[in-house]
């Protein structure tokens, strides 16, 4: 299992690489100067364009600026934004509860709803039931989820007036926030109503959030549950007379789970690409807006980070989603 | 000696195969509609010109958010109302069309060309330029495509134009290592050595030995990325990244009604519903293509 990981985090270390350079040539390719850029419409003395020139290093060789930045990168400073004149790592910190919340409440309405019916749906197979459900997942999958976002509101606070339209919690409501998670640290303010509100804020971009895993991990799990139903040993487990609950709870979902775990992981990516435009619906202040706000702001130094801080975190749940496969599956850890 | 019996199907298998394949989509009545309804779309998008009953551009500044003509307030001058500035939301879905067809068509292009040779070139040779290619591949394939496709279109410049290239950057390395995977498990196969020793260069061997063999994965990945570049494209509109107003693209035109979604439900619903369906009925095509061509999952 060790080498298994070893072997894995190798394999990890030319995409990291990649991913920095990417990173880095960001703000090269940019057109224009990134020192006139960073100057913004006031413009600057020649003195002290060589000098800022000298202090950001865009003076020596390109190679040996990459080095640098990598040698910052390694020691935590992602440099700092434009906008808010603060470190981009703390800023990121400061933010990441928020997608993380969301994330992890559209992740777990995925699951929680994508598999159940996915089983269904392939123990009933050709059902209306199974017709109805996958028709409507396939609805999901071509879902535009901005377009989702703004139906919803129309709806659900428009028309009924049940959710708010925007934000984290309602304004009326103030405390401090240790864990970031608007969830747990309304429980913990122990103020009435906070939690209901945090709760109401989180429902709708949860959905919309969930939408297109939901319906990925539903197909998928009908499919790999379908392959599984027609293997020879859940034929010879039916054969030798186990209970029909059995046969599925154990001889099958078991071995279905396999490849719906590795969906389910690469839900994180289409999670982060979704938590762009869901935020920005709902103007959820977490890292999808901050981004979509940095580009239009221009402010490079957030982009080039932020960039790399998200296919960092993509690249490590793909490599705990990678182990977690090895463990439940030995044919590829010893492949 | 010639090497045309080892490569290429007799003639006449051709129609038989077509025959075949029909026989599966067939089966599949969701692709029939799905295939259906995108003949019709492409039809409406060739004769935008003569089925839009206005101009897509011009605004009728006596005509502003009209409802709908089933809708107090609605007339039929505006079958399906207008928009914040008096343009008919009828005709802008028609030209609509023009330009969802096209991003798909251009994005699946540039990623299919590019990944095919991509993918060829690295299961073909192997050793480090496989290796090369692939991890170029993983680093794109590490960052979430939307978000890339966002930065490459700040730096690109916003437009319809860069958010395709941006798009199909992103979606091509998912040809690459689909080819890529094709061409490892054909290359050994007997019928390749035979064109091999019948002296067909190397060239040769990938384009017309190889890939014609590997098509079939490839088809059905088209199909996904051909409705994934019409989200992403309608995505990058909806932020302001790609077609800018006022063209009639519906991801813009739904960034343009954004304001206006307590009050007028038409401007907001109508674009986001035309999304919706002509992916849907490419993603049943797409379903129905796989089951046709894909001979493990046939039956399942």
């Amino acid at each position: 299992m060790i080498k298994f990981i070893l072997g894995r985090l190798t394999y990890l270390i030319p995409t990291f690489i990649g991913i920095t350079i990417v990173a880095f040539s960001f703000v090269r390719i940019l057109p224009g100067d990134p020192v006139l850029l960073m100057a913004g419409e006031r413009g600057m003395t020649p003195e002290h364009y060589q000098e800022m020139m000298a202090r950001l290093g865009f003076d020596r060789p390109i190679w040996e600026q990459y080095l640098e930045y990598l040698w910052r990168l390694l020691h935590g400073n992602f440099g700092d934004s434009i906008n808010t004149k603060q470190p981009v790592l703390s800023d990121f910190l400061a933010l990441f509860p928020a997608t993380l919340e969301l994330a992890f409440c559209a992740i777990i309405i995925a699951v929680a709803i994508g598999v159940p019916v996915g089983v269904l749906a392939a123990l009933k197979r050709g059902s209306w039931f199974d017709q109805t459900t996958m028709t409507v997942a396939l609805i999901g999958y071509s879902m535009p989820i901005f377009w989702w976002g703004l139906l919803l509101i129309i709806f659900f606070s428009g028309t009924l007036g049940w959710t708010p339209v925007s934000g984290r919690i309602s304004l009326m409501f103030y405390f401090p926030t240790p864990t970031g998670f608007m969830l747990i640290d309304s429980l913990l303010s122990g103020q009435k109503g906070a939690f209901a509100s945090a709760a109401e804020h989180l429902i709708l971009p949860s959905i919309v959030l969930a939408t297109i895993p939901l319906a990925v991990i539903a197909r998928q799990t009908r499919s790999a549950m379908l392959e599984v139903l027609g293997e020879d040993y859940v034929r010879t487990a039916k054969a030798k007379g186990l209970a029909p609950g059995r046969v599925v709870g154990v001889h099958a979902l078991r071995n279905a789970m396999i490849p719906v775990i590795t969906t389910i992981g690469l839900q994180i990516g289409v999670l982060m690409a979704g938590a762009i435009l869901t935020e920005t619906i709902f103007s959820w202040p977490g890292i999808g807006k901050w981004m979509v706000d940095s580009i239009s702001r221009r402010d490079y130094p957030v982009v080039q980070s932020g960039l790399l801080l998200i296919a960092g975190i993509v690249m490590v749940v793909n490599l705990i989603v990678d182990l977690l496969y090895g463990l439940i599956n030995p044919r590829i850890r010893h492949s | 000696m010639t090497d045309t019996p080892v490569t290429g199907p007799a003639p006449g298998t051709t129609r038989q195969m077509l025959a075949e394949f029909w026989f599966y989509f067939r089966e599949n009545r969701g692709a029939v509609y799905g295939l259906y309804f995108f003949v019709a779309l492409v039809i409406m998008a060739l004769l935008a010109p003569v089925l839009a009953p206005h101009d897509p551009i011009i605004q009728d500044r006596s005509a502003l958010l009209v409802p709908p003509f089933w809708q107090e307030g609605g007339s039929t001058t505006y079958l399906l109302g207008t928009d914040a500035v008096g343009r008919d939301i009828l005709s802008r879905l028609i030209f609509g069309a023009r330009y969802s067809l096209f991003i798909g068509i251009v994005v699946v292009s540039i990623s299919l060309v590019g990944g095919i040779v991509l993918g060829l070139v690295s299961g073909f040779f192997g050793g480090w330029i496989d290796a090369v290619i692939m991890r170029v591949m993983d680093v794109i394939l590490a960052f979430p495509s939307l978000l890339l496709a966002l930065v490459l279109v700040a730096v690109l410049g916003p437009g319809l134009t860069n958010a395709m290239i941006a798009i199909a950057i992103v979606s091509q390395p998912h040809f690459a290592r689909l080819t890529r995977a094709a061409v490892l498990g054909e290359k050994n196969r007997e019928y390749v050595m035979a064109a091999r020793v019948a002296g067909a260069g190397k060239v040769r061997l990938m384009f017309r030995t190889i890939l014609p063999n590997c098509l079939a994965p490839l088809i059905v990945q088209a199909t996904l990325s051909f409705s994934g570049a019409i989200l992403d494209a309608a995505a990058l509109g909806f932020l302001g990244m790609g077609a800018q107003p006022p063209t009639p693209e519906w991801g813009t035109m739904l960034a343009e009604a954004r304001e206006f979604i307590l009050r007028a439900w038409w401007v907001v619903t109508l674009p986001g519903l035309a999304i919706l369906i002509t992916v849907l009925a490419i993603n049943l095509m797409g379903d129905g293509l796989r089951d046709a061509l894909d001979p493990k999952l046939k039956r399942s």
